[in-house]
């Protein structure tokens, strides 16, 4: 019993988060929407702690092997608790609003929870149920804005491909099982023997596509758009965020762990998709006239350069993705921050040519926009420019210099539709329709604290770069 | 003729075919789609218990009782979202969930 008790330990943030979790369900019940603003404050409180926790829980593995707590898994959670607590300050502008349901910020708790999980496991089942934890609350936010038809049908599309993505990996799961003889991670790498046998392909090719359906990389894309446009903003930041951390975290520990034996076979298809998104990512969001579905594609294309650290299959190349990771965060809960902010005559807008004015009226949310998309262009000496940086440089001492001119030339023509954003708030005339309303003060906060860390990210790089190192370390 | 693991991998794949091409070819019920993704589940359970058998390992069975249970919570979301979904839309005919574009 003594060895059950110090396995606590190792899961101090997850277990703040579900108890408190359900302290806060059961306080909601009690005071109903009343009491939404002091509870999502607490919410982003609790994430806020369990960020500062996950650091400095002790590492070590748990649970007869299915659980560990490593510097990959506390750099991923420091990241995505992070995020949750962002996303959750910035639900806090639902509080006037008719819609504010005090079970948003809980849902976002437990789906930081299982993304955690996920980030942590050392076993197939301990990555299908931290899977499965986010991916249930996610279903559930996506959809919490019960009378609007395009969040109820972002719900149900999110869930239907969700489902299909979670039994393509599970059918995936149960191949590697049968052709290696386990489950736990260790077992697999043991039953590979570094010779890879068809069945154990087959387990693979289906695992990575239900892992890309995950982050969202293409072909495997197609709920982004539209669960990004019809789900309420701070929830879309939330997918945009700490979901994407969490997947993309979760890929790298399962190709580099217990595939690490076959990254032959696991790297063509992941340059497959890598190319695909960086393509898709940049040109289809050229055509958007919805803000938030841009923002969709462009995540897309950021996966895509993302994953071309993870081809490397380096050491290097784990810590250019992770520094990449953290900076898209950074840019993507500034970028929503932003987007949460436009508004006119009290109604929010959501299209691009609305931005139209915005120095006029709004001369600092302006200025926050242009670092904001000038970092996710990526040009120096912005945040975005570095982890594009440190990933093509990994991808050329792997031998895969024609990767990363492909992710270059894409870069460039991404950067076509991130200026078009910046030109329209700077240089186009606004409409008759009323100047643009004054930000929340949480809003302008999070947006604010978003561009100041893209603007002085220069200063402090090597410090994040050594930390992603260290993280990256475990897989060496 | 002996059923080895090989009969039950082809089961387990027909099933999961059967389950995808439910969800591919069918354009009229939402309801339609989320019996195809049970189906699938299903599948996998009959491939982890004919590799848990033929291992001689518990693992594979006690994975299927979680997909099993994980399998009713997902469904129960899933009709919950379709029932708000039918309150905005007023029906679930698959050609009509389509707000968005682009």
């Amino acid at each position: 019993m003594n060895s059950d008790f110090s396995d606590i330990a190792v899961i101090l943030p997850e277990l703040l988060l579900s108890v408190m979790g359900m302290v806060l369900l059961i306080w909601g019940a009690f005071r109903g929407n009343r009491d939404f603003h002091v509870i999502t404050l607490t919410a982003a409180a609790l994430m806020a702690a369990a960020a500062v926790l996950a650091i400095l829980t002790p590492t070590g593995g748990g649970f007869n092997n299915l659980f560990v707590n490593d510097a990959f898994a506390q750099f991923a959670k420091f990241v995505i608790f992070g995020a949750g607590s962002v996303c959750a300050l910035m639900a806090v502008t639902f509080s006037a609003d008719t819609f504010r349901r005090f079970e948003m910020p809980v849902l976002m708790m437990y789906a930081a929870t299982g993304l955690s999980i996920m980030v942590s496991s050392q076993d197939l089942m301990t990555v299908y149920l931290g899977i499965e934890l986010s991916s249930l609350s996610a279903y559930v936010l996506a959809a919490m804005r019960r009378d609007n038809l395009r969040a109820s049908e972002a719900g149900l599309k999110y869930f239907i491909l969700g489902a299909l993505s979670s039994v393509i990996l599970l059918y995936g799961m149960s191949m590697v099982y049968g052709y290696t003889g386990g489950t736990s991670f260790d077992a697999i790498a043991a039953g590979i023997g570094g010779d890879a046998s068809f069945g154990l392909i087959i387990g693979l090719v289906f695992l990575i596509a239900g892992l890309a359906f995950k982050i969202s990389a293409a072909p495997f894309h197609m709920w982004t758009p539209d669960v990004y446009q019809g789900a309420p903003t701070p929830i879309t930041a939330f997918l945009a965020t700490a979901s994407k951390m969490g997947a993309f975290a979760l890929v790298i520990r399962v190709m580099l762990e217990p595939f690490a034996d076959i990254t032959a076979e696991w790297r063509q298809i992941i340059i497959l998709l890598a190319i695909v998104s960086m393509i898709w990512g940049s040109l289809a969001a050229i055509w958007q006239t919805n803000i938030k579905r841009m923002m969709a594609y462009s995540s897309i294309g950021h996966m895509g350069f993302a994953l071309v650290g993870v081809a490397a299959g380096s050491e290097a190349g784990v810590a250019g993705c992770l520094v990449y990771l953290a900076t898209y965060v950074v840019m993507n809960l500034g970028a929503f921050a932003l987007i949460l902010s436009m508004k006119r005559g009290g109604q929010p807008v959501e299209t691009i040519a609305d931005l139209a004015g915005l120095s006029r009226d709004r001369l600092p949310m302006a200025l926050a926009l242009l670092v904001v998309f000038f970092s996710m262009a990526g040009i120096p000496p912005l945040a975005g420019f570095f982890g594009k940086f440190l990933v093509f440089t990994a991808a050329i001492e792997a031998g895969f210099w024609w990767l990363a001119v492909i992710g270059l030339v894409t870069s460039v023509l991404s950067a076509f539709y991130y200026i078009r954003v910046i030109k329209v708030a700077f240089f186009d005339e606004p409409g008759e329709d009323g100047g643009f309303d004054a930000s929340d003060i949480s809003l302008r906060t999070v947006y604010g604290a978003s561009a100041v860390f893209l603007l002085i990210f220069i200063a402090f790089v090597g410090y994040v770069i050594d930390w992603a190192g260290a993280s990256a370390g475990v897989f060496a | 003729m002996a059923i080895t693991l090989e009969h039950y991998l082809v089961v387990g794949a027909l099933l999961l075919t059967i389950g995808l091409f439910g969800i591919l070819l069918n354009r009229r019920n939402v309801i339609i789609i989320l019996m195809s993704v049970e189906l699938m589940l299903l599948s996998v359970n009959v491939n982890l218990i004919a590799f848990s058998t033929e291992l001689g390992d518990l693992t594979g069975q006690i994975f299927a009782l979680l997909i099993l249970t994980v399998a009713a919570a997902e469904a129960a979301i899933g009709l919950a979202i379709l029932v708000v979904f039918f309150r905005n839309r007023g029906n679930i005919e698959i050609e009509d969930i389509n707000s968005m574009k682009g």
